[in-house]
């Protein structure tokens, strides 16, 4: 660990929170219907849909709405992904992909996952990439910011039915919010080189006299927002990582910024919208404290490098390298890979897989927590806000009330739809990944022996499910076992959790907002931040440290005690 | 009265007596019985694990392999339970000591039942339990009242100690706010012909003794969501735990199944979810020692999140009866003459205003009452004169009366600073009477109304819980604003009618607010049902003690703020115990990880930060721990933990450190112990 390093951490996390902040506000306005730019636009498409923005719809409604759009999404995207090879746009001549992967590829783009089973430059057409693969990024990203705006809606005020019209929330976070920034963003990315192009591969002849394909495509808008909609599919296989998707250190420093500041900001919008700025203020800092957390352990494990390499003599001032570029360096990795699986994006610019166990744990924990840490555009402040409900729940009957959150009283019902949304995750995780250790066609997937190939199945598991969709690496991921139970865990990860949300949502929209007292637990100062962080950790992880310890921190001591595998 | 201090506090068993330990002892077993332990989900996997763990070792002590360690597991996971039944047992034991003395007062008398309302010569003696609702009997004195009713003729005083424990007896009464009449109690003096509004079985005393039994007891709401966050907790841990199996097969061999059972009970929040009934009937104890009676758990916890109390001004914020506050002397005269010249008038007064006047004159001026000489002749009071006082053969005449009164039968004007004085205290709500001594008025005497000591203290720290205080009276604006501000309440209603007390409960129920008030009048029924917690006083009607939800045996409104403060305790020892069983969770992993997996992976012992002696041991330790803390905390849950009026945020910061971070770090400590002891006995 440098200086420098950490003045690069410091410099891009704070670029990323000094945008956050009027982004936040900037949105709650957008929530609000307040900003109207673009106005004629917007009317077109609820004419053309035929849609009453000023309708609200109950929790039943929005989650219906919500249901219908993405299955649409998820057969339309289908479709395309099957029929590439006789459709336009394909210059290279793909086929169409196989039902296991088109399947996979189409749950994982819905679910804002972007688990990729494939190789964007050797496996999508031109057309699936722009109007299949792009078209969701926008769409998952606006549908999870939408659900988050539903959430919000129900602390704002008491005894309402609606959380909000569903299809004005998507039209007016795709216009006003994901466009806008995904235009300037997109520019940015072709001055500093990425291609947007329709031009098919060039050949190019190499130093040594081989031919070389160099793929282009119409990337730098598509990766401007797979970043803001903390998506995360790669339009190239490698990902960020492929000097197109990640030229320098620049392009990785925005990307950076660019899926962290969606996430940020909602903690914010939150604030505003409920009317108590303090409030969004003490989500962000949760969030903010294990992104900085996260962001040391790895920098500390991958910038110490492997014991037993320099034991052999690799000079130590270079630390793990491995799996790493060095126009990125170190501090960049490590923070864009705790914002990256902290904030449910998935996108890489360094490959987990040849990372020191514990630098290689963090990610894999930060999705096990929840993926609330900023979490995903949307999903993040949903996510975050169950964790605020149980953490009051548990701690909040200390100062002799009936625990409640923001004046909204926390009973038998909404305990009960958060323990469903909650049991979600591990149920999915744990037991896709267990089955699969002891199915020997799925442990055929596996690269590595011992405790790192229990990683490499364990985090494949836990990215689908958490909705991040970065990968550990190591598993060959296009087989139909892997393809059909990770597509399911991305289904289960996204609708099962988000539903009883939602269910919850409507519950505490119909109950009084009890006024604030002397009495009230508080929720805004350091200790609420404190307890949060803490029944994060305790409630959101400690399930998993039974299997964490049989995976990274086995590897870790046994590293340390000079055993390989 | 010191309204600091809880009037009589109904005896209890307490935690120590060791035949209630006994029984509870036995009961705990008997609580084993897996179909009523389901409804304690926690537990009831903890049973479930037990007899499994219990069947492999009974097995491979057949089959002849090693089998101590796992028959130590599964003792110590049968203990688990035993402990969590103990502790219910012993909560339930001590409601039930409390319901046996009060039924050993139940009426088992016999009836004169009237066969015609108006003539109380005609009755036939019947069995007290033949009672039906409606039919009228006659109780006369010696007998026992057969059952609840309504008084409808007659006075007379009744003991109603097998009630109350109050031994001084009661006046009765047919009409008012007196009528109503408990089974079981004696009538001392006189007659009274009663309507029976209660059958047997279905009496006040019935209905009391079985909530304090905790027979009728059903789950709170917060009971319920708490338990399902267990449930949902249980689930996830027995998720955790079953998927090491596929896990730990991939490289080495999975733990057997006692180590996998111990881990799961040491994970699963058994501490909270053993003593999470225990805590809510403790709770409800809490209250009846505090001779307060409530309808449901549902009760206690709604008292709990009262934001707004309602409270009477006579005798709950004042004591009720005027009494002397000031001396305010005529111009020329000194204070203390005016003082002795007011002692003397009121020397023969035996109202209490008249004793108030003494004992402020000897309080404030030091000056004590003679005797009342035997030539003295006293003047009585009369509602025409207005005037009362005493002749003193030899010192002087002295009267004290109405300002006006007084003034115009002695032919004297009143001094026009004096008069001002006098029209001051009148606005402030108080009563000002004139003093003379031999034709002369000396000056007036302030007798008003006393806000009790040391209420305003009680309020400001109400204030801090976020409570807010709103006096009810009956008295003008003017005089009920003086009265608000020197009792500190934040609120008052003025010339308060039944619908003015049911329209304020309704506005700050439709704002969110949760209300407490307390009643004893048919008048109030209609707010005590409306309001979150009604306080109904035993001596009030009938129709006040079916609308409230509590009823305070000892009829003392001031209570309402106790009952508040009980009713957080219950939720803030749930709370606290819960933190605890969760935070307790860090240690645990400590203690196990590194001990089951051991075989495949040595090198994760340095993960044993306690440095536990032995994978059994530590395996072992863990399991003791998680059993004997839910014994080491049944004391705390019966008591409850002690609530302060500090503020939500202090409260929570000091509960969150003793119970969050001290769940953190007791186990560490805990199981370290229990490891060196196992060691040192070569147990492990």
């Amino acid at each position: 660990m440098t200086l420098i390093g950490w003045a690069q951490i410091a410099l891009v996390l704070g670029l990323a929170i000094a945008i956050a902040i009027p982004l936040g506000h900037y949105m709650a306005a957008v929530a609000g219907g307040r900003v109207t730019f673009l106005r004629p636009v917007e009317r077109l498409l609820y004419a053309a849909g035929g849609i009453d923005p000023a309708r609200g719809m109950s929790w039943k409604g929005y989650a219906l709405a919500m249901l219908a759009t993405n299955a649409a999404g998820f057969v339309l995207l289908y479709l395309l992904l099957r029929l590439q090879g006789m459709l336009p746009l394909n210059p290279q001549g793909f086929d169409g992909m196989s039902p296991w992967l088109a399947f996979n590829t189409a749950v994982s783009f819905v679910t804002n996952t972007n688990w990729q089973a494939y190789n964007g430059e050797a496996a999508a057409s031109y057309l699936s990439q722009m109007a299949g693969l792009a078209v969701q990024n926008f769409l998952s990203a606006a549908t999870g910011i939408a659900l988050a705006l539903a959430v919000t809606r129900a602390f704002v005020a008491g005894g309402v039915k609606e959380l909000g019209n569903f299809w004005a929330d998507l039209v007016r976070m795709t216009l006003y919010v994901l466009l806008p920034l995904a235009i300037v963003l997109g520019l940015a990315f072709v001055a500093l080189g990425m291609p947007q192009t329709l031009a098919s591969y060039v050949q190019a002849t190499t130093l040594e006299g081989v031919t070389q394909t160099i793929p282009l495509g119409p990337a730098a808008f598509q990766i401007a927002i797979k970043h803001l909609g903390t998506n995360g599919g790669g339009f190239f296989g490698v990902n960020s990582l492929h000097p197109f998707e990640g030229p320098d250190a620049i392009a990785t420093s925005l990307q950076i910024i660019a899926q962290a500041i969606i996430p940020f900001g909602l903690a914010l919008t939150f604030g505003r919208m409920v009317g108590d700025v303090r409030q969004g203020r003490a989500l962000l800092a949760v969030m903010l404290i294990f992104v900085v957390a996260a962001t040391a352990i790895i920098y500390s494990a991958e910038a110490g490098g492997n014991p037993l390499h320099i034991a052999a003599g690799v000079d130590a001032l270079q630390g793990n390298m491995e799996g790493k570029d060095i126009r990125f360096g170190q501090a960049l990795v490590a923070l864009f890979t705790a914002t990256t699986t902290g904030a449910s994006c998935g996108a890489v610019n360094a490959m987990f897989d040849s990372f020191m166990p514990l630098g290689g744990v963090v990610p894999m924990f930060l999705i096990h927590l929840g993926e609330v840490l900023p979490g995903g555009v949307g999903s993040g402040l949903y996510g975050m806000l169950v964790f605020a409900l149980l953490s009051v729940f548990v701690a909040g009957l200390m100062v002799g009330r009936t625990p409640e959150y923001l004046g909204k009283k926390i009973q038998a019902r909404e305990m009960k739809l958060a323990m469903l949304a909650v049991l979600v995750l591990p149920a999915v995780i744990l037991g896709f990944a267990s089955l699969s250790m002891v199915l020997p066609f799925a442990v055929s997937s596996l690269a590595n022996a011992g405790p790192h190939g229990l990683s490499e199945m364990l985090y494949a598991y836990t990215s689908a499910a958490g909705n991040n969709g970065s990968a550990f690496g190591g598993l060959t991921a296009d087989t139909p076992w892997l393809n059909t139970t990770l597509g399911i865990s991305m289904l289960l990860g996204r609708f099962a959790y988000v539903v009883p949300v939602l269910a919850i949502a409507g519950s505490l929209a119909l109950k009084p907002r009890a006024p604030e007292s002397a009495g009230t637990f508080p929720t805004h100062g350091p200790l609420f931040v404190g307890l949060m962080a803490g029944v994060i950790l305790i409630l959101g992880g400690l399930q998993y440290m039974p299997s964490i310890a049989l995976s990274p921190l086995a590897e870790h001591f046994s590293m340390l005690a000079g055993k390989t595998f | 009265m010191n309204v600091m201090s809880p009037t009589t506090r109904r005896a209890g068993a307490s935690f120590g007596d060791p035949a209630l330990l006994r029984r509870a002892a036995l009961d705990a077993f008997r609580k084993l019985d897996p179909t009523t332990l389901i409804r304690n989900p926690v537990i009831f996997v903890t049973e479930v694990v037990a007899l499994l763990v219990t069947l492999l070792a009974g097995r491979a002590a057949m089959q002849g392999l090693p089998w101590s360690f796992q028959a130590g597991i599964a003792l110590w996971l049968w203990l688990t339970v035993l402990f969590a039944t103990f502790a219910e047992a012993v909560a339930e034991g001590r409601g039930r000591a409390q319901a046996d003395s009060l039924r050993r007062s139940r009426s088992e008398a016999r009836a004169k039942v009237l066969l015609r309302a108006d003539d109380r010569s005609l009755f036939q003696v019947r069995d007290a339990t033949e009672l039906r609702e409606g039919e009228i009997v006659l109780v006369e004195a010696g007998d026992l009242i057969p059952s609840d009713g309504e008084v409808m003729q007659g006075i007379a005083s009744v003991n109603e100690a097998a009630i109350t424990g109050e031994s001084a007896p009661v006046i009765r009464e047919s009409g008012g706010d007196r009528s109503a009449v408990t089974g079981g109690t004696l009538v001392v003096s006189d007659w009274l012909v009663v309507r029976i509004t209660a059958a047997s079985g279905r009496t006040f005393l019935d209905r009391m003794i079985a909530l304090v039994e905790g027979a009728s007891r059903q789950k709170t709401p917060n009971e319920i969501a708490l338990d399902i966050l267990l449930a949902g907790m249980t689930i996830i841990f027995l998720i955790a735990v079953a998927s090491l199996v596929g896990f730990a097969s991939w490289n080495g061999t999975p733990p057997s199944v006692p180590v996998l059972a111990a881990l799961l009970v040491t994970l699963i929040p058994t501490t909270i979810g053993g003593l999470l009934s225990a805590i809510g009937i403790a709770g409800m104890d809490r209250l009846v020692r505090f001779n307060v009676l409530a309808t449901s758990g549902r009760a206690v916890e709604a008292a709990g999140d009262v934001d707004v109390l309602l409270l009477d001004k006579t005798g709950t914020i004042t004591f009720g009866n005027r009494q002397a506050a000031g001396f305010i002397p005529a111009p020329g005269v000194e204070e203390r003459a005016v003082a002795e010249a007011a002692m003397l008038a009121s020397l023969a007064d035996e109202t209490p205003e008249g004793r108030s006047i003494l004992t402020f004159a000897r309080d404030r001026h030091g000056i004590t009452a003679p005797v009342l000489p035997a030539d003295a002749r006293s003047v009585p009071f009369t509602a025409q004169t207005r005037i009362s006082g005493l002749d003193l053969p030899g010192q002087g005449s002295f009267r004290k009366g109405a300002v006006d009164a007084l003034a115009k039968s002695l032919g004297v004007p009143v001094p026009p600073t004096l008069a001002a004085a006098v029209e001051r205290i009148a606005r402030q709500g108080a009563t000002p009477l004139a003093v003379a001594r031999d034709g002369v008025i000396l000056g007036a005497i302030e007798l008003k109304d006393i806000v009790k000591p040391g209420i305003r203290e009680r309020f400001q720290a109400l204030r801090g819980m976020g409570i807010r205080t709103v006096m009810v009276t009956g008295d003008n604006r003017l005089t009920a604003a003086a009265i608000a501000t020197e009792a500190g309440v934040d609120d008052f209603i003025a010339e308060a009618t039944p619908e003015d007390k049911l329209g304020y409960i309704r506005k700050a129920q439709a704002e969110g607010r949760l209300v407490a008030m307390a009643g004893d009048g048919t008048n109030d029924a209609p707010a005590l049902a409306q309001a979150d917690v009604g306080l109904a006083m035993q001596t009030g009607t009938q129709a006040a003690r079916e609308a409230g939800n509590m009823v305070d045996l000892d009829s003392d409104p001031t209570k309402l703020i106790e009952v508040v403060e009980i009713g957080k305790q219950l939720l803030i020892t749930r709370g606290a115990l819960t933190t605890f069983s969760i935070a307790n969770d860090v240690a645990k992993y400590f203690a196990i990880l590194p001990a089951i997996f051991v075989a495949s992976y040595p090198e994760l012992m340095a993960l044993n930060i306690m440095g536990l002696k032995s994978p059994e041991s530590a395996i072992l330790s863990a399991v003791i721990f998680n059993a004997l803390i839910i014994v080491a905390l049944v004391p705390l849950s019966l008591r409850g933990v002690r609530y302060a009026p500090i503020g939500a945020a202090a409260l929570l910061r000091r509960n969150l450190l003793i119970y969050g971070v001290g769940g953190i770090a007791a186990p560490f400590i805990g199981i370290k112990l229990i490891d060196m002891l196992l060691t040192l006995l070569g147990i492990a």
